[in-house]
């Protein structure tokens, strides 16, 4: 009598004949050893007034029951400028999807839902986008061609996003190495998707359009913690330009990763930074886990051309229908269909990535191009069974399967079975190749499914609906004056100024950088405090407190001139805080008066400090002057603040 | 042969190509004051400037370089783009309709165009089927280019050569006739394929598309696909255009081609009919008639193929200020018919009347039609419409300014007795004139009111 196969426990043995070990545990041996590669495309809105290829006004957002028309299209696969069809175009196509666009008058013209030509090119747009490529230290190209972009999933309702190259090979600095740029563009943002139920998938178009730039990097970093730091590195210098947009949504970037003997893999739409290393790090261990997976079939199996799968319709009194997906669908009329693998046994629950397993692959796929909902399916090796082990070996028994295969059993609309086992038999066979070209989407957890196959340079055609743009030396050369300063030398500035180090990421990220240095200049304050004051005090009173009007740093530098101008002490100002920033328009002698500051002299203050000595005495138990200090310090604090510095009330103690 | 290698360059662009020896499609590494940059070079628009080199990175994307900054080229490779959609043999179905595609150009099928940078018209059965392999669910397509002309191109004697095909085509056999078309004069050529094709037995539906072939969200293929299925599988034997209802990739309308107009310069829902109803609409599934009255399909042969067409016709367009050496022009020149497009119910200034007395005492035929598009020529309402008509002036009723001309063209074309023209002129053939305006047939409703956002909101533009 064999063993009886346990899905869990060959999870946790393919986890560790795949070599994976938690994030924290790695080391830069840990990727060298896998070739960890990966490769950034990062996406940042440009503050435009108008959107980029049409006059509707850009950074107006609707919510998704808020529209006045809806238009449907469906979109065809069509050949590239070089005669080929793109991979996913012909996926994407196989799903036949109905893409509707919800479209609020006040933010889509005819343009956006291509019912009329592009206008010519926004020229802010354009010129934001040379300086920002100035920066990257770009080649900027001679002529600016719009290049037209196949995407066929409808995220843009003319099946393809208007893009142009700014410039290309530049590079950027790391703390200790350089990444190369492979190229910046100026593109057209996409549509936000609403839902994507079916065979439906509902878009809006108010971010439709607007202009956005995509730095994309050479597959420089080799660990996941330099991926995180090139991300920063871009975005942080787009937004020191002040050119572009913040916010949510304004700055996402696409992460690729491969691994030795992996392919190219597009992590899609990850909007924090912090995200990116969990998921850099998962995802190629998932391409490790998917070679392995490749050896173990490619043993079994020595003919996998030959390889097929079988299916059987189940009926519904095969098996009890307690799951409750499969209540729906048998109340949705759907057919449940049971699939053999042959010699797939241990592949199903097979490690990809934490809590995640070769199972997974399919769920993702079954939905994106057969349009299954999930849940869809259920298989042979899953942890917890669905259907109950007498059920499955009717199953099995049906299928006419072997030990040494497993199952799969998934449900839907008749007509899109056909879809589905297409769908289930291409992803199988692809295992024995191993590691599929996808794009992915990121999921909070630091894992990522399944989105799309990833398309090549095959999807490019260039637009027949306008002209190229030359852009002469002068012109370009102009746009090269009063460029901001590089990130790298603000980052050495603060490093000099001793600002604390984990101050920068905030102050890069919110561009408070020229703030802080115009406090410094025109007032003459301490340039740690200034520098500390707003990557610790603002940061937390950010996070903590909420503004009743539009908050504009700018206040911040009046609120230093004030506390200079009445020459009250510095400390002062991380009590005023709190108050003006919940209160943007309150004039600062309130803010003092709330926080119940008064004005004495420092002579008065400083009369009390006898008074204490001798109160010290009869309090002490120990008469040490280290203590003394600290207790009067402590006793005279409230009044202090504002009045004197801790620096100098400290000495006129000690001192006397 | 050498001037392939250089595909649309010029001037300093060309010697640059040519003194650095590198060719079109040539892979080339070129240095420049402003880096060096790798990728294939490609044609050049001959309708651009010659300062610039193109070129396809290898990314995909297209950027051009600007001569001033090359400093050297090296041809490092080369591949030449084959750019054809893949063909494959039309399959025939037995029992499915027999339909003949008639091509002439336009977006329906199209191909990009290096000599221009648009597309051009590229068109065969296995492309078609390559491109659109639905159509094969429809009907048995074959396919006959007769010529292939821009939209803008298409004059008299394209119509009468299309005029002639279909006849042949007709007593051939066929069930059905489908003519690709550019959108532009689409309507022109309707009007006078109306005309000139009469007492047809089959459907002959004019296509075209707002949105080329060679983008994913093209309206071409659901159009061919309305047309194939009103061609093959629809009762009604008119002359028709065949475009998209709404803008929404849904359904088709069958218009008459007599009152049948392009209306906005981009739209996919373009073409309406004026001054009435559609005849149809139609889907994949079929179609379906909203007119009760059109003429049905037959099984004989009976076609009248009558292709006239005298070429000395125009049209003015009237405008405030319009000085009588306009019509003296046209009449100098030896025009024979000359539609006005006048103001409200039909009107133009005095200073013309005597150009117009001029011109009628040479027996130059003319007819009033409105600029308003809509609405018929009234001109018993005002003086000034009883002076035009006292001096000659026909009011052609509610015929379309386009059609009108159209009509003139072949009447002219058949007699030069004016008042035989008259006659045919003032006698619909197929409701290019008709006898009362239904309530139905103006509908342009204004947008902002909240009773037509409603419409809109639910059923879709």
């Amino acid at each position: 009598m064999k063993n009886k196969f346990d899905p869990a426990q060959n999870y946790n043995n393919t986890l560790k004949a795949v070599g994976y070990v938690k994030r924290k545990e790695a080391t830069q041996k840990t990727y060298t050893d896998i070739g960890f590669m990966s490769g950034l495309e990062v996406h940042q809105q440009i503050d435009t007034k108008e959107k980029l290829f049409c006059r509707c006004p850009a950074g107006c957002y609707h919510k998704n029951e808020i529209f006045d028309a809806e238009v449907i299209r469906h979109m065809r696969p069509t050949l590239s400028e070089l005669g080929e069809y793109d991979g996913t175009a012909l996926m994407e196509f196989r799903t036949k999807k109905e893409i509707v666009y919800r479209i609020k008058n006040e933010t889509t013209c005819t343009y956006e839902v291509d019912d009329t030509p592009p206008f010519p090119l926004n020229r802010e747009a354009l010129e934001k986008a040379i300086k920002i490529s100035h920066l990257s230290k770009l080649k900027i190209v001679g002529e600016v061609h719009i290049t037209r972009k196949q995407y066929l999933d409808g995220s843009i309702p003319t099946g393809f996003q208007r893009t142009a190259i700014i410039g290309v090979e530049g590079e950027i600095p790391l703390k200790n190495k350089k990444i190369r740029l492979i190229q910046l563009s100026l593109e057209e943002d996409s549509c936000r998707e609403v839902s994507d139920i079916g065979h439906t998938r509902i878009y809006k178009t108010d971010r439709l359009g607007m202009p956005l730039i995509e730095t994309v990097t050479y597959p420089d970093m080799v660990n996941p913690d330099e991926v995180k730091e090139a991300c920063n590195y871009i975005r942080f210098l787009n937004r020191s330009t002040g050119l572009v947009r913040v916010g949510i949504g304004a700055g996402r970037e696409d992460v690729n990763v491969s691994c030795k003997g992996g392919t190219r893999i597009e992590i899609k739409g990850v909007a924090h930074t912090k995200w990116i290393p969990e998921l850099t790090h998962n995802e190629c261990f998932r391409q490790w886990a998917l070679l392995n997976i490749k050896k173990i079939l490619n043993e079994r199996v020595p003919d996998p051309k030959s390889w097929k799968i079988s299916h059987e319709f189940i009926s519904y009194q095969t098996t009890k229908v307690k799951y409750p997906a499969l209540k729906a669908a048998k109340a949705n009329n759907y057919k449940v269909v049971a699939v053999n693998l042959p010699d797939f046994m241990g592949i199903l629950s097979h490690f990809t990535q934490p809590g995640k397993v070769f199972a997974n692959e399919f769920t993702d796929r079954l939905k994106v191009i057969a349009c299954l909902e999930r849940p869809n399916m259920t298989h042979s090796e899953e942890f917890v069974p669905i259907i109950a082990e007498a059920d499955f070996e009717k199953i099995k028994k049906t299928l006419k399967a072997s030990e040494n295969d497993a199952q799969i059993i998934f449900w839907g609309p008749e007509a899109d079975v056909k879809t589905a086992l297409e769908t289930i038999e291409e992803r199988c066979l692809m295992a024995f190749a191993g590691v599929p070209n996808e794009t992915r989407k990121s999921l909070d957890d630091g894992t990522n499914i399944f989105e799309r196959v990833l398309p090549g340079a095959d999807r490019m055609y260039p637009d027949t609906d306008s002209k190229p743009i030359p852009l002469p030396n002068d012109y370009i050369n102009k746009l090269k004056e009063d460029l901001p300063q590089e990130v790298t030398e603000r980052y050495h500035q603060l490093k000099k100024w001793d600002v604390p180090e984990d101050t920068y990421t905030f102050i890069f990220k919110r561009n408070h950088y020229p703030l802080i240095v115009r406090i410094i200049n025109e007032l003459g304050f301490d340039p740690k405090f200034v520098g500390t004051f707003f990557g610790h005090t603002l940061k937390f009173v950010e996070g903590h407190y909420k503004p009743t009007a539009k908050f504009k740093h700018t206040i911040l530098f009046h609120l230093f001139k004030f506390v200079k101008e009445q020459n009250i002490d510095t400390r002062i100002l991380k009590q005023m805080l709190p108050i003006v920033y919940e209160h943007p328009k309150i004039d600062f002698e309130s803010v003092l008066a709330s926080i119940k500051f008064k004005r004495i002299e420092k002579n008065e203050i400083v009369s009390h400090i006898p008074f204490l000595k001798n109160k010290f005495k009869t309090v002490c138990r120990k008469d040490n002057t280290e203590i003394e200090a600290k207790w009067i310090m402590g006793e005279l604090r409230n009044t202090a603040v504002g009045n004197i510095s801790m620096t100098e009330l400290y000495k006129s103690i000690v001192g006397k | 042969m050498s001037e392939d290698f250089f595909q649309g360059y010029k001037g300093t662009a060309l010697e640059m190509l040519k003194k650095f020896n590198v060719r079109v499609w040539g892979q080339a590494e070129v240095d420049t004051t402003r880096g060096a940059f790798k990728g294939t070079i490609l044609p050049r628009s001959e309708s651009d400037d010659d300062t610039h080199i193109v070129m396809k990175i290898p990314t995909g994307y297209n950027i051009g370089l600007d001569t001033d900054t090359i400093t050297g080229m090296i041809e490092t490779g080369y591949k030449k783009a084959n750019y054809k959609i893949p063909e494959k043999e039309f399959p025939n179905t037995p029992g499915l309709p027999k339909v003949k595609l008639i091509g002439t150009g336009g977006t329906i099928a199209s191909r990009l165009d290096y000599r221009t940078g648009a597309v051009i018209p590229a068109f065969s059965p296995g492309e078609l089927y390559g491109a659109v392999p639905e159509l094969a669910d429809i009907c048995n397509l074959t396919t006959e280019k007769v010529f292939a002309v821009f939209s803008e191109n298409m004059g008299p004697e394209q119509y009468k050569k299309l005029a002639i095909a279909i006849g042949k085509e007709i007593e051939n056999g066929i069930d059905g006739i489908i003519i690709g078309h550019g959108t532009d004069t689409l309507h022109y050529t309707a009007a006078a394929l109306n005309f000139m094709v009469q007492n047809s037995p089959i459907p002959i539906v004019l296509v075209g598309s707002q949105r080329s072939s060679d983008r994913p969200s093209s309206d071409a293929a659901l159009n061919l696909m309305h047309a194939a299925t009103a061609a093959g599988h629809g009762d009604i034997a008119e002359v028709m255009v065949c475009m998209f209802g709404p803008t929404s990739d849904s359904y088709g309308f069958l218009h008459r081609g007599t009152r049948v107009r392009k209306m906005h310069s981009s739209y996919r829902s373009t073409f309406r009919t004026i001054g009435d109803t559609p005849l149809a609409t139609v889907t994949r599934e079929g179609v379906v008639p909203i007119k009760q009255i059109y003429n049905h399909r037959r099984k004989d042969r009976n076609v009248t193929i009558l292709p006239y067409f005298e070429e000395k016709v125009g049209m003015i367009y009237y405008y405030t200020n319009m000085n009588p050496d306009m019509i003296d022009s046209m009449v100098d020149n030896g025009y024979k018919g000359i539609i006005i497009i006048g103001t409200g119910l039909g009107h133009v200034n005095k200073p013309l009347y005597p150009a117009i007395e001029r011109a009628t005492k040479k027996g130059v035929a003319i007819y009033m039609t409105v600029q308003t598009i809509w609405g018929y020529v009234h001109m018993f309402v005002y003086d000034t419409g009883r002076d035009l008509m006292a001096k000659g002036v026909i009011p052609a009723e509610n015929m379309l300014p386009e059609t009108a001309y159209i009509k003139l063209g072949w009447a002219l074309g058949q007699t030069s007795d004016l008042e035989k023209v008259k006659e045919i002129m003032l006698t619909p053939i197929n409701d290019e004139i008709t006898k009362r305006e239904p309530y139905n047939g103006y509908l342009v409703y204004q947008g902002g009111v909240p009773e037509v956002e409603a419409f809109i909101k639910k059923f879709r533009k």
